[in-house]
């Protein structure tokens, strides 16, 4: 069966979130011709579920912030392996991007003298987020979004990209299918940027949408692309952990920025009992001091609850696991209490956090100016991802771009909240500018007919099997709990192997799996599509937290649980063989320059 | 553990023909409708076709018509529904049908091109950026939690009863032009195209949009009827168009 249709452009965008969006304006303005693909409608990619804001060190609300001490946070935060150039220019360029959205008529909430209002977050020094309410994600997608419309890009909604297509090794298009009708496309372009973000739906508990099975990274890594960084998940602390049927969805760490505390079945205030050596001359000595820094007392340090995700999240699970949790198997995180300490409280939080006041009322019955959450931790990011160059953001394939969370390297072993918005902006803007410039001096390029043809069969096969294939939807949901028990925030060699092993009888039943029914709209077709990308990003995972023999960031292993200095000497990346298997290799990290030395000594007091 | 039963629309590919199906299913504590399509599609029509992706009222996909009301699946839950008759799920009837619960929303992405974009006044400072106070924007940012899920344009009786899709834009892209001509920096103009092209006149502020809408943004009152009064300002007042007869 042949394609329905051949596209062609300069530069093909995946994906239309935060970062996506931004590479087609980019690369738009510099007057190349741009298709834009995106898997769901437009404007409801996973971005738009952001809530706490973007780091910007604009120093709105703290004159001490730089672009310094952003990226000493950044550094920090991830451990020491992150790609520092990385985390220079996005410390760097964070502040102008985050204007222009202002010049493209973003509503950011404001300071008293009318500037952009910036809130704490968790790992930041001072308070950097640039936001609004609680859905600055919202307002992120629909400025760019609505940008977008009038700059002649093309967009093909609720496509998915099947296959990358190289011509001699460069990227030269890809194959897509369309929800609606089920017919494939063939789109070639002289670059192409993956931003397809991320793979949370590896897990059964996750805060991340139907979308987010991992795609551009199993795309580019079919192709030949190197993953790195695969064994750093981040799991969000807070996600709510009851009614069942919402496990996971994120529960901002903006709460927490506001005042909102975590609490144990005793009432105990549990997040100061654990406080990481590094962090500590940057911690609040006691629950008062807490408060200060909350009401923005510049002598004041941050309270515990505002460490790094990766550490709070493992507090949390600890918490539990001793018996000490809430009666649904998580924590209690309260910001009612804040009644205490200012008068109009219940209309405070409704004010600062309007959509969280919305959700827990709608989806659990529960009143947050006068009640405690139940929360828990739930895989929200990967930190893990196509590896690129730091200023272009080209993959190791030729013509092939990544940006936002599907690309690997600012973040190291731990993303600091509020770090992704900016990346996406900061790293869109970048690859949409380099993608361009590359399409301007190649010529276009050519798509093998053969390998569409063969994708396409391979695609089709699940109809061919009907109801007596594999159920799609149960594949997926073994995966889940496999990576889930086997693989999540504790890990340890004997489970991860056992992870490994089952990955192999999931990959052989995904090669099985059927569905019945026509072309159009069918999900369960769909989900066939998608379990290929979440497998290879399952074992891409597994496979990278086994060579790694340490606990760092995202990163936990209970028979390894001290970090260990050689394993801050390199990264782990994963690449596909000729045979389709998968190779793991130690990839060193470039030394630091001694500008960037210095700035993160100067930091660390 | 219970079980409950949804009456979910089923159509033939290619927009033919549909009709309902009743689907009988386990229920849990908490369940919203959305759970409930999820788990008929994993168990019984795994080609069920229905939209959805944040589960949480954010991103404004899952919109269809339950129990005969324009709702969210995902924030629909079963506790609130009367379960001892079957529960009805359709999709918006305002929209081509695309298959199932899933139908064809593109007009709306096309009205949008069709209207102004922002244009911000020269910046403030020196540095280029501009200075806002909170209660200036306080009211465009109440626009601004719109999630597009286009509930209001199903449920508007111009458009869902008398089809004027060419020449009315809908209270979605009313509040659009609100929230732009609020806007403290923007500098265009929008009444006469509100006036001429848009259909405002149309709206006769019933306000069901305001009461389907899953944000609880007063479309009606704050968006539509402050623009409706710039629109009669402008055009119709008698004491304007006096001067504007004398001024030229």
């Amino acid at each position: 069966m042949a394609a329905h249709a051949t596209y062609s452009y300069d530069v093909l965008v995946i994906g239309a979130g935060g970062a996506g969006l931004r590479a087609a304006i980019e690369a738009a303005g510099a007057g190349v011709s741009v298709g834009l693909i995106c898997k769901s409608l437009l404007g409801k990619a996973h971005t738009v579920m952001a809530e706490g804001g973007m780091a910007a060190a604009m120093a709105h609300n703290d004159d001490r912030d730089s672009w310094q001490v952003h990226f000493a946070d950044t550094m920090r935060g991830g451990q020491y392996v992150n790609n520092w150039r990385m985390a220079e220019i996005h410390a760097q360029e964070a502040p102008d991007r985050v204007r222009e959205l202002e010049a493209w008529g973003a509503v950011f909430d404001r300071t008293p003298d009318g500037r952009i209002n910036q809130r704490n977050f968790g790992g930041h020094r001072y308070p950097r987020l640039a936001h609004v309410g609680d859905r600055t994600g919202l307002e992120l997608i629909r400025t760019l979004q609505d940008h977008t419309t009038y700059l002649g890009v093309t967009v093909h909604m609720e496509h998915t990209v099947i296959e990358l297509i190289l011509d001699g090794g460069r990227a030269a298009g890809v194959l897509a299918y369309d929800r609606e009708r089920g017919r494939f496309h063939v789109f070639t372009a002289k670059a192409i940027v993956m931003a397809t973000g991320g793979a949370g739906r590896a897990f059964k508990i996750t805060s991340n949408s139907w979308e987010g099975t991992g795609d551009g990274h199993a795309l580019a890594y079919r192709a030949g692309a190197e993953l790195i960084d695969m064994e750093f998940i981040q799991f969000h602390p807070t996600g709510m952990v009851w009614p069942p049927s919402v496990r996971g969805i994120l529960v901002t760490e903006g709460v927490r920025g506001e005042g909102g505390v975590l609490r144990n079945s005793e009432g105990r205030r549990f997040m100061f009992d654990d406080i990481p050596d590094n962090y500590k001359p940057q911690t609040a000595a006691d629950a008062e001091e807490g408060w200060r820094y909350v009401m923005q007392d510049k002598t004041a340090r941050r309270p515990p609850e505002l460490l790094t995700r990766d550490h709070v999240a493992r507090c949390i699970n600890r918490e539990v696991k001793a018996g000490r949790g809430s009666p649904h198997g998580g924590v209690f995180l309260d910001i009612a209490w804040i009644k205490d300490k200012i008068a109009d409280a219940p209309a405070h939080i409704k004010r600062k956090l309007p959509s969280m006041y919305h959700q827990f009322k709608e989806l659990a019955d529960l009143d947050i100016t006068t009640t405690a959450m139940e929360v828990g931790p739930t895989t929200h990011y990967i930190m893990g991802g196509i590896r690129v160059d730091a200023d272009s953001q080209e993959s190791t394939i030729p013509g092939l771009f990544a940006a936002g969370e599907c690309a690997a390297g600012i973040n190291g072993a731990n993303r600091l909240g509020g770090n992704s918005l900016s990346d996406l902006i900061v790293f869109g803007k970048r690859a949409g500018e380099y993608a361009a410039q590359l399409a301007r001096k190649s010529a276009a390029p050519k798509v093998d007919e053969g390998a569409a043809e063969r994708s396409i069969t391979a695609s089709l096969a699940p109809f061919d099997r009907g109801n007596a294939g594999e159920n799609p939807y149960k594949v997926q949901q073994d995966l889940q709990d496999a990576m889930q028990a086997l693989v999540g925030i504790v890990r340890n060699e004997g489970e991860m192997q056992e992870a490994v092993q089952k990955l192999a009888g999931f990959n052989a039943r995904a090669a099985r799996a059927g569905v019945d029914g026509h072309r159009e709209y069918n999900s369960g077709w769909h989900t066939c599509i998608d379990l290929r990308n979440l497998l290879d990003c399952a074992e891409a995972i597994a496979r990278s937290a086994i060579e790694r023999k340490e606990s760092r960031g995202g990163h936990f292993r209970e028979d390894y649980p001290d970090k260990v200095a050689e394993f801050g000497t390199f990264n782990i990346a994963t690449t596909r063989q000729p045979d389709g298997s998968m190779r793991v290799s130690r990839l060193p990290l470039k030394e630091l320059p001694a500008h960037l030395k210095q700035v993160i000594e100067e930091q660390k007091q | 553990m219970s079980q409950a039963t949804f009456r979910i629309w089923r159509s033939e590919p290619g927009g033919g023909a549909g009709k309902f199906v009743d689907y009988t299913t386990e229920i849990s504590e908490g369940m919203v409708v959305l759970d409930a399509v999820h788990k008929v599609q994993a168990e019984q029509a795994p080609d069920l076709a229905c939209r959805w992706n944040c589960k949480a009222g954010k991103c404004g996909s899952c919109s269809a018509e339950i129990n005969g009301k324009p709702r969210l699946m995902c924030m629909s839950r079963l506790n609130s529904l009367d379960l001892t008759e079957p529960v009805t799920v359709e999709p918006m009837r305002t929209f081509p049908l695309i298959k199932d619960l899933v139908t064809d929303v593109s007009w709306n992405f096309r009205v949008k091109k069709g209207l102004k974009k922002f244009k911000p006044r020269q910046p403030d400072a020196a540095d280029g950026t501009w200075r806002m106070a909170q209660r200036d924007v306080d009211r465009v940012q109440e626009f601004r939690k719109c999630i597009e899920c286009f509930l209001c344009q199903d449920v508007c009786h111009v458009l869902r009863d008398h089809d004027k899709h060419e020449e009315f834009i809908g209270p979605r892209f009313l509040l659009y032009s609100a929230a732009l001509e609020m806007h403290p920096l923007d500098s265009d103009d929008r009444l006469q195209d509100l006036k001429d092209q848009n259909g405002i006149g149309y709206c006769n502020i019933t306000k069901c949009c305001t009461k389907v809408c899953p944000e609880h943004i007063h479309i009606t009152d704050n968006a539509i009827i402050p623009l409706k009064e710039r629109v009669v300002d402008r055009f119709y007042d008698p004491v304007t168009r006096l001067l504007r007869m004398i001024t030229g």
